[in-house]
């Protein structure tokens, strides 16, 4: 396998490892809504939570985590961009 | 005061801007104080805001394509992510958002998780190689990848055709708040915000309008959360809302189990002479509706608006400005982060203003209240007076029980700071953040679809000799046309009939997804393959929205695919139909591999050269 595959490689699993996490906070835990409500945080009912900060701050952490690993994906096979690129 | 480029300074310019804007609104307070009339000071809110951002507009003028196009492609992203903040966050999201929660409480916001998890497909799947693409545009890229006019122009018709749906929408809003804020009759209002606007973005294209967007986000955040936080803590809920309203939100389902949460019916609606699109207090705030059914609706909602988020051309090319992928990658993560800041907002304002309303014990509180009392209030009567509240009392008691109570959404925003009985200068400041929301957005979209409109369509296909001058002239004369054209549209106050914001996002997602994603994650995708899918998915997902939307044929949803979803239709049958296709034809050429290995590449030259 050439570099550039290998690179292309590990960049598609990072993309399927965040997708995923997104599929947890976007879709999956609001399939059980009424039983997260059963439970609170901060006082606000789960469900509520999630929906009005939780799910919301996890993409944001979630987009700057995936974009910090594809620099080092993107460093380790020698593809980081120059400055005057 | 500002050596060196301007790129360099801007931390120093947005500073300074911030500062004096801060400086303003003392001033409108001091003036306030002093006996200046709450008119002139909406007035003069709107005005000075207005001018500021044109005299941007105007410093920002540029005879230079990739100036005009991707704003030379030098914007740093923290600047990006708050330009692209509030190019997204449109007049709906500033005055409407927390109307609808205030009305639809759990339910309702499907939309605020649909409206960011987007960004996590726009970062992972398609901004960063958009960006080694280097196009200009969105059909741009269809164009080059998979080659031809057809393919380009069938991009060119699905972004007309999203944005457009937008913008009539962004324009209205314009026109509602011109109008209310400088007191003109709405018509001309639609007009004066038209102008606004193309001052922003008809001298310097991308690059005016990227750097108004910024200037607009700064005062429509500052506009969102001084009210949030100043009613959160004169009012006593706590000086942090987002983390100290559990309580209140908790009280909000003890209360309404108290009072019973009634369903009007239309008759007795209809009968008490309820102003069209006033709403009472019908839904949980924060309970989930049970049931398959109910969970699916909200997933299928989210759906929608994070797939037409990854597809809408004026968000994915604001990531063709920045230096590098890498700046686009993290420049995303910057985008949701600003956007945060007023979507974790909106439920607490929307918790405020209803726990002010309905809790008997606080002074604010209106249920449970004699109704000739409650028309005694100030602020009651002035909404009541233009048909933005009204009370109906149904059971006759003289006393406002839950369901008498009716409102419109946007009164949410509008009116609690002046129900929590903050300063008029308050009001004036939402007045220009709502403007600036507005405007932003109508910028972004107007611009998105000139440029298809002018590079794709003109300079690619019509004249590919045309010169500079030319491209620009064309370029320009088609801004203002557009935004004529949506001008005209939104002043003949048919919105209503034109349908949901939501439907730009089916719209975009059932002809644009899967050919972008297709186009860097599949080798195989082929020009006829992508040319079938688009079609296919459009006139598929328009198909089913006239099937389904009530005032067409308003047959019943399938699976609960109703109106606002019905780009799970176009989108699913634009996958299946382009996947098919490029199975059935021959594989894409050498050249078309190679160029798509080539994008998977963050370092090295962009596809197309820097200016083409």
């Amino acid at each position: 396998m050439s570099n550039k595959e290998k690179h292309w490689e590990k960049t598609k699993g990072l993309m399927i490892i965040t997708l995923i996490i997104w599929f947890v906070f976007g879709y999956l835990i609001f399939m059980f809504g009424s039983d997260l409500n059963t439970s609170s945080f901060m006082g606000y009912p789960l469900a509520y939570y999630m929906c009005a900060q939780g799910s919301i701050i996890a993409f944001v952490v979630l987009i700057f985590w995936f974009a910090n690993r594809q620099e080092k994906i993107d460093e380790e096979f020698g593809f980081t961009e120059k400055e005057d690129d | 005061m500002f050596k060196g480029n301007f790129i360099d300074n801007l931390p120093k310019i947005y500073g300074t801007y911030t500062g004096g804007f801060i400086v303003f609104i003392i001033l409108m307070a001091i003036a306030e104080q002093a006996g200046m009339t709450a008119k002139t000071i909406g007035i003069l809110f709107v005005a000075f805001t207005v001018c500021i951002y044109a005299l941007i507009g105007y410093l920002s003028r540029t005879v230079q394509v990739d100036a005009y196009y991707v704003a030379g492609r030098q914007v740093p992203t923290v600047f990006n992510g708050m330009a692209t903040a509030a190019d997204w966050m449109s007049g709906a999201s500033f005055v409407a958002m927390a109307g609808g929660i205030y009305f639809g409480g759990y339910t309702y916001m499907a939309f605020l998780v649909g409206w960011t998890g987007g960004y996590v497909l726009v970062s992972s799947l398609l901004a960063p190689y958009l960006r080694k693409f280097g196009c200009y545009t969105v059909p741009d890229f269809i164009g080059t990848r998979y080659g031809g006019n057809f393919a380009r122009f069938c991009a060119v018709v699905v972004l007309t055709l999203a944005s457009f749906t937008y913008v009539t929408a962004q324009i209205n809003a314009t026109g509602t708040i011109a109008s209310r804020a400088l007191s003109i009759p709405f018509e001309l209002g639609v007009w004066v915000g038209l102008v606004s606007i193309l001052l922003c973005s008809m001298l310097g294209g991308m690059r005016a309008v990227t750097w108004t967007q910024v200037a607009q986000y700064i005062v429509l955040i500052i506009a969102y959360l001084i009210p949030v936080f100043w009613i959160s803590n004169k009012s006593g809920f706590g000086f942090f809302p987002h983390f100290m309203l559990g309580e209140e939100v908790a009280r909000l389902g003890a209360l309404e189990s108290q009072f019973g949460l009634v369903k009007n019916a239309a008759a007795d609606i209809k009968a008490a002479g309820v102003p069209g699109g006033l709403k009472s207090i019908s839904v949980s705030h924060s309970g989930v509706p049970e049931g398959g059914m109910a969970a699916w609706k909200f997933i299928s909602l989210a759906l929608c608006m994070m797939v037409g988020t990854a597809s809408l051309p004026h968000i994915l090319m604001r990531y063709f400005t920045t230096p590098s992928v890498k700046a686009a990658r993290k420049s995303v993560a910057w985008s949701l982060f600003f956007i945060a800041l007023l979507y974790t907002s909106a439920p607490m304002l929307a918790t405020l203003s209803k726990i002010s309303l309905i809790d008997p014990n606080l002074p604010t509180g209106i249920i449970g209240k004699p109704i000739a009392e409650i028309m005694q209030i100030e602020w009651v009567n002035a909404w009541i007076n233009v048909k933005q509240a009204f009370i109906a009392d149904f059971n006759g008691d003289g006393i406002l029980q839950l369901n008498e109570w009716f409102m419109r959404g946007d009164v949410v925003v509008l009116a609690t700071p002046e129900v929590a009985g903050l300063p008029y200068v308050i009001s004036g400041l939402v007045a220009a953040g709502g403007m600036a929301a507005a405007m932003s957005t109508a910028d972004g979209l107007i611009l998105a679809i000139a440029n298809a409109l002018s590079h794709d369509i003109y300079y690619k296909i019509i004249d590919p000799k045309a010169d500079v001058r030319k491209r620009l002239l064309v370029a320009r004369a088609l801004l203002i046309v557009i935004g004529a054209a949506g001008a005209y549209i939104a002043s003949m106050r048919i919105t209503s009939i034109l349908g949901a914001v939501a439907w730009a996002f089916d719209f975009a997602m059932s002809g644009l997804f899967f050919p972008l994603i297709l186009g860097v994650w599949w080798k195989r995708a082929t020009r006829q393959g992508a040319i079938a899918g688009m079609i296919a998915g459009l006139a598929s997902g328009t198909a089913y929205l006239i099937y389904v939307y009530p005032k067409f044929m308003g047959n019943a949803p399938w699976l609960g695919i109703d109106h606002l979803r019905f780009g799970i239709i176009g989108a699913s049958v634009c996958l299946v139909v382009m996947v098919v296709v490029s199975l059935m034809t021959e594989e894409p050429d050498k050249a078309t591999q190679q160029m798509v290995d080539e994008v998977r590449v963050p370092s090295g030259k962009t596809i197309l050269g820097k200016q083409h």
